[in-house]
């Protein structure tokens, strides 16, 4: 069944994505420098750097109130920093564009909370995600070409949700949620994805299957994936990187910062 | 396998089915063919005499419906709450009701090509409101214009500081209440707190004639009809969904990559101009537009119509508007002093006993 949805997607349209605009000459795919983020005096950020290299899955872990989610708030410009820059390859700065500016650019961004539209169908979900013209003028006379069925079909069967197409989303299980959203992601043709615990709430068996969608899309889209699950951190993650006080602690493999001695002190020395 | 072709049956663009279209043809029916024959053609002594009162109430209802409509639009699908509808819905009317005090000509009170308030108040000439507006084209021009342009600058302030929910809703409520205030003022130019009344044309017809009255109605008859299908064109549309999916979610859809200021501002936009003319097709009705079109109250009855015949349904909303102003035409013969704590009850149940208004009973029922 998993090779089912890994083949679908080798195969499917994310080859297709325009790398229009955006120059990754450098293998960088995403540059933060030196953000900084205060909300009332509390630093949620404190002059964190990281990079992202193309074709990259990282695993990003962290105590509570490390600044996981703020960062990936900054990075769709629902936060803007107080310092620092974030540059979308070598050219596109995202600290002056718009949430829908940044995702037509090509960053998609799954919450913590599975946030899908309850009252529409799985179909038009995925319809609404789907890259196109999002325009007021061509959502009003557009109809879905055969190509953009196709493809919406395709993601269907990657998230396993075929069955349940015309089903109002909102009466979705928990973890079935949590697969639309990641298909609505992969609609969108992104060329970064970032993923805010993406299996809570899952069984086991579904987080299992999720673990192989991520590792498939990577190396076609760059991943970066915050997690409190260990067990899952550990079966994806090829480079993990550990936030503490909103800036980087430790980097590397799980064994690499399992060992280091910072990294055990915040997890353990208290 | 996921067969495509049988998901997306719901996918292309059909109005309504074969009953919808059936009942529409019965209402068009009514409006353009039963109507002006019973009160028309049929003589006053007999009993089927559908007489002048009855032609205007139903004209006022469909233009409240018309608004109805509108309001479902923004509120039903987009999730805005506006409680200043009744400020474009005057506005709309007060534009078009200068063109017909033009039309009064020397024929008012004081018998001087001035409208009367004007000549009361010792103005001799045109204040600039007034350019033009002599002109049938020019006016109905500002009917459109004036709301839309007012909905315009306030939604692309509003919505892109993203103001929403209840602070969204004060805010028109207060915008509607100041616009009152001025129009109350003799210096606005407007007629003060009595407004524009004792019309005798329109388009050197004229106004009072049964003849002119039946079209009227008929010509509202219309428009409400189009409001309907331009509004269910919208909603069945993608532009309708992501609407729908701005109510739900709308941090998601600008995730999506969707600028939502834009398509709030839309529909807020379109919403105002179909108010306007809805006011415009009511003043040469009702015979009046004053201040009072512009109260607080008058807009939450806007809300209330949409509550209780059900948000988001495009129909319910115009069972909406029918029902509450039947009721409010009963209790105001009745128990005239009851008839606020009756509305008040009304809303009360309808929130607590049919969130989905009277379209949600239906579908129980079905």
């Amino acid at each position: 069944m998993s090779d089912n949805a890994n083949t679908s997607n080798e195969s499917g349209g994310y080859g297709r994505v325009s790398t229009g605009g955006l120059d990754t000459t450098h293998g960088v795919v995403l540059y933060l420098e030196d953000i900084s983020v205060s909300f009332d005096g509390f630093k949620a950020l404190n002059k964190l750097s990281l990079s992202i290299d193309i074709g990259e899955l990282r695993c990003v872990i962290g105590p509570n109130g490390a600044g996981k989610t703020t960062m990936m708030d900054v990075i769709t410009g629902k936060t803007r920093p107080d310092e620092g820059t974030v540059f979308f390859g070598q050219t596109i700065d995202l600290t002056k564009m718009s949430e829908a500016e940044i995702s037509t650019v090509g960053v998609g961004r799954k919450f913590q909370k599975p946030t899908i539209f309850e009252h529409h169908s799985v179909f038009e979900n995925l319809e609404l995600a789907m890259k196109a013209d999002k325009k007021v003028r061509s959502t009003l006379f557009s109809k879905l070409s055969s190509a953009q069925m196709d493809s919406i079909a395709e993601t269907l069967k990657t998230i396993r949700l075929g069955d349940n197409a015309d089903r109002v989303a909102g009466l979705l299980s928990h973890g079935q949620k949590q697969w639309l959203e990641i298909g609505m992601l992969l609609m969108q043709e992104p060329r970064l994805l970032l993923l805010d615990e993406p299996v809570a709430g899952m069984s086991d068996e579904e987080t299992e299957r999720t673990g192989e969608l991520f590792l498939s899309l990577a190396g076609k889209h760059s991943l970066v994936v915050v997690e409190h699950d260990m067990a899952f951190v550990e079966k994806i993650g090829r480079k993990i990187t550990v936030l503490h006080e909103g800036s980087v602690l430790a980097e590397g493999s799980m064994g690499e910062v399992q060992n280091d001695p910072k990294v055990i002190e915040v997890y353990l020395g208290r | 396998m996921t067969d495509v072709n049988s998901m997306t049956g719901g996918m292309g663009r059909r109005l309504y089915g074969p009953r919808g279209w059936t009942v529409l043809g019965l209402c068009c029916i009514a409006v353009f063919v039963v109507m002006p024959i019973l009160n028309l053609a049929v003589p006053a002594e007999s009993p089927f005499h559908v007489s002048a009162y009855w032609v205007t109430l139903f004209g006022k209802v469909m233009c409240y419906a018309i608004v109805a409509v509108a309001m479902d639009l923004v509120w039903g699908y987009a999730g805005i709450l506006s409680l200043g509808h009744g400020l474009f819905f005057a506005l709309g009317g007060y534009s078009f009701g200068m063109y017909l005090m033009r039309q009064i000509g020397s024929d008012g009170q004081y018998r001087q090509p001035m409208p009367d308030f004007m000549v009361f108040l010792d103005w001799k000439e045109f204040p600039w409101q007034w350019w033009n507006s002599d002109s049938f084209l020019w006016c109905a021009m500002l009917v459109v214009v004036v709301p839309g342009l007012l909905a315009y600058v306030f939604g692309y302030f509003a919505f892109r500081s993203r103001v929403k929910g209840v602070y969204l809703s004060i805010i028109t409520q207060a915008l509607t209440f100041a616009a009152m205030l001025l129009f109350f003022r003799n210096a606005t130019g407007f007629g003060g707190n009595n407004g524009f009344t004792d019309f005798r044309r329109i388009l050197d017809i004229p106004i009072a004639t049964p003849q002119t009255r039946m079209t009227l109605f008929a010509i509202t008859g219309a428009t409400l009809i189009g409001t309907l299908l331009l509004a269910r064109w919208l909603t069945t549309s993608r532009f309708g969904r992501v609407l729908a999916a701005i109510r739900d979610a709308e941090q998601r859809v600008m995730f999506c990559g969707y600028d939502t200021v834009h398509y709030k501002l839309f529909v807020w936009t379109l919403s105002a101009v179909i108010c306007g003319i809805a006011g415009a097709l009511y003043v040469p009705q009702v015979g009046i537009i004053n201040p009072g079109e512009m109260s607080p109250a008058n807009s939450i009855e806007i809300a209330i119509w949409v509550a209780v015949g059900g948000r988001g349904t495009l129909i319910g909303p115009i069972l909406g508007a029918g029902l509450v102003n039947g009721a409010k035409s009963f209790f105001t013969q009745a128990f005239p002093e009851y008839w606020l704590y009756a509305l008040g009850l009304i809303f009360i149940l309808v929130t607590l006993f049919l969130p989905q208004g009277v379209m949600g009973l239906m579908k129980k029922k079905t």
